[in-house]
């Protein structure tokens, strides 16, 4: 290997153009490996108490990795490299196995920047170079100023402008862009009281469960026996022995506290959580699609753009479907190739009423049904049969119990059984699929039903599933692909569903995938 | 009022696919029953209680199996779009059409080698369905229909 300073020569910006990420971004990448570190090294620290010598040691290795790894940090930095270009964005890294990707403008539908609470305090931000690739495939550089992302986004926005329009202009490109694009239009955001509401719908009882996993997980390093309550009592001394003179309903007044507090604390949770993914929560409708931005510690902002849109999906759930205003409380989920952090949508509208979803879902390209479509329903005999299966496990157990002799029992098995088979009959009432010139709906579910939308022509395949049952009864599943997720319409009759399969065939026929993914989203019947 | 989902316009697969699917579950039959033979040659269970369902199984598997799946099996080919129609107990009536097809592999274990058949596999952009398999194509008629399968995306797409 080649000293740094041979090394520089060889692949650092040297030559005019490249340019480096930037070097508080090793500071900013430093921290965080040492956040990801802490825990372990608690744990090997009180691990090795025992040891004669152990913290010592442990202290020595968890430098020696620190180091290590700030040199590996530091020596990727000096081998990464970026230029742009006339027509490309090129990113070259790697110090023994060199890799070099091009990134042509016209494959750029945007620049996501993402500022992780660590960056945001230096003033650094993460872009991607979104290409439709999908999550990991993407270019991305981290770190780079806020400043120089800011920049790089528009550069990248001006040449893509500039690739279409190639015919070209005296003027200054980016003068032109700036003339020709029409200001941004807010579509939606949330007040902090929208926020506050929505957080506390977002209950959650997972972060106890973490606890509990960790909890288990240090047993062994902890000083005492957490699951043995003999000791706890001991610990607990006094107030235990009081509560236990008390008597019971003293202690049943103490197990309704433990579960206020635990539902207190899962509110917290959720509200938590919610505030630092949604405050701020910005949608707007720009030329290149819809830009949301979002975060309190880790800000991102990321534009959709509309003709990558395969599908919409909008979900409710049991509470807040019933207490919200006009219709309850809904999200609007947009489905496309692109990853939005690990989910595989974008959620453009977290929480709000329909009244507020309908027109982002207009100008998506999936406008809500209109009041006099034509809607369908599953086969009847499917849904009889759903009834009878879901309702038969039960239905044989309250028989099984009422043999047995005891009768309450068998009477409250015969109650769920019957509660089942209520819920597959509500289901055959509300679930229901319609097929408009240019899209399919789909909705389904009792309780929290969820509405998916999707366009005819960008429906990837088209399969009908029967299984023994269903053939038997005359009935079939459709199970639509659709890049970046899968729609199902349930139970139809066959001849339905071979009806709806060419209707949907002759949608996609017509038109080329390729041409769909083209800028101007192309509007075929 | 049961519309029988056995399809009528379909081309059947090559015969010797069916070989392909038996000599493929002997070869995974095969170590399973050796184990079983030597279980009861150690006579460590009672005699015939490890051998004699084994053996039924893999009869059930290699025999009577393949030819039902077989006969299950089949395709149409349309202009623009490939239609497949697949199993037994749960069936499977599959549609891509050409516009929608990312990439083409045409595959061929050694087992279709040697009868000279191959696999067409269709890739689309979907999660679902992300890519079709149909074997027992003859490989020549399978390189034929990718071909025009290109054919048909080259000049779909300007």
């Amino acid at each position: 290997m080649s000293g740094p300073g041979g090394a520089a020569q060889v692949t650092g910006p040297a030559a005019p153009g490249w340019r480096r990420t930037h070097p508080l971004g090793l500071l900013a990448r430093a921290l965080s490996y040492a956040r990801g570190a802490a825990l372990p090294l608690v744990a090997a620290i009180v691990g090795a108490r025992n040891w004669p010598g152990g913290a010592g040691a442990v202290a020595m290795v968890a430098v020696m990795a620190f180091a290590v790894n700030a040199v590996v940090v530091w020596l990727g930095w000096r081998h990464h490299r970026y230029l742009v270009g006339a027509d490309e964005i090129r990113v070259e890294h790697g110090l023994v196995r060199r890799t070099a990707r091009t990134v042509p403008y016209d494959r750029i539908h945007d620049v996501a920047i993402e500022e992780p609470a660590l960056a945001r305090l230096l003033g650094l931000a993460e872009i991607r170079f979104e290409t439709g690739a999908g999550g990991k495939d993407e270019v991305t550089l981290r770190y780079v100023s806020r400043e120089e992302g800011e920049a790089l986004r528009e550069t990248v926005r001006t040449r893509r402008a500039e690739a279409s329009h190639s015919a070209g202009s005296p003027t200054r490109p980016g003068a032109r862009a700036d003339a020709v694009e029409p200001p941004p239009r807010l579509l939606f955001a949330m007040d902090p009281r929208r926020l506050l509401i929505f957080g506390l719908f977002e209950f959650s009882l997972v972060f106890f469960a973490v606890l509990f996993g960790l909890a288990q997980q240090f047993d062994a390093v902890l000083p005492f026996d957490i699951w043995a309550v003999d000791q706890w009592q001991q610990r607990a001394g006094g107030p235990v022995e009081v509560l236990r003179g008390i008597g019971l309903t003293a202690q049943i007044a103490a197990a309704v506290l433990g579960v206020v507090l635990l539902g207190l604390a899962g509110l917290a949770a959720g509200l938590i959580r919610t505030v630092l993914r949604d405050w701020g929560f910005r949608l707007e409708h720009t030329p290149r699609g819809l830009r949301r931005r979002r975060g309190l510690l880790t800000r991102t902002d990321v534009v959709v753009p509309l003709h990558r849109v395969q599908a919409v999906a909008i979900r409710t759930g049991f509470v807040r479907r019933r207490v919200g205003p006009d219709g309850g409380w809904h999200r609007l989920d947009l489905v496309s190739l692109a990853q939005d952090s690990k989910s595989s949508s974008h959620t453009v509208v977290p929480f709000g009423t329909l009244a507020e979803i309908a027109p982002v879902a207009a100008i998506a390209g999936f406008p809500l049904p209109e009041p006099g479509t034509r809607w369908h329903r599953p086969s009847a005999r499917y849904c009889l049969d759903r009834a009878l299966l879901t309702a038969l496990p039960a239905g044989l157990l309250a028989g099984a119990l009422a043999v047995a002799g005891t009768g309450w029992n068998a009477l409250a098995m015969l109650g769920l059984a019957a509660l089942l088979a209520l819920r597959q009959a509500m289901a055959w009432r509300l679930d229901r699929h319609a097929l408009s010139p240019l899209h399919i709906h789909v909705r389904r579910g009792w309780l929290a039903p969820r509405h998916d939308i999707a366009l005819r022509v960008r429906l990837q395949t088209v399969e009908i599933v029967q299984g023994p049952l269903a053939r038997r009864r005359g009935y079939a599943d459709v199970v639509f692909g659709i890049a970046g997720g899968t729609l199902r319409i349930r139970g139809i009759p066959v001849i339905e569903a071979q009806r709806l399969r060419a209707a949907v065939l002759d949608s996609i026929a017509g038109t080329d995938f390729a041409h769909l993914s083209a800028p101007p989203a192309a509007a075929a019947p | 009022m049961q519309p029988a989902a056995v399809p009528d316009d379909l081309t059947p697969l090559h015969p010797d696919y069916l070989k392909v699917v038996r000599i493929g579950w002997t070869l995974l039959a095969v170590p399973v029953l050796i184990g079983a033979a030597v279980l009861e040659i150690a006579g460590v269970l009672p005699r015939g209680a490890v051998l004699v369902p084994v053996l039924l199984v893999a009869a059930f598997a290699v025999v009577l199996v393949p030819p039902r799946r077989y006969r299950a099996r089949g395709y149409r080919l349309d202009p623009d779009r490939l239609r497949v129609v697949r199993g037994t107990l749960f069936r499977s009536d599959t549609v891509v059409p050409f516009g929608r097809v990312q990439h083409i592999d045409v595959a061929q274990g050694p087992v279709e080698r040697f009868y000279g058949l191959g696999t067409l596999v269709l890739h689309t952009a979907g999660n679902h369905n992300a890519s079709v398999r149909l074997p027992g194509l003859p490989h020549a008629e399978a390189l034929e229909i990718r071909e025009a399968i290109r054919a048909h995306v080259l000049r779909e797409t300007p």
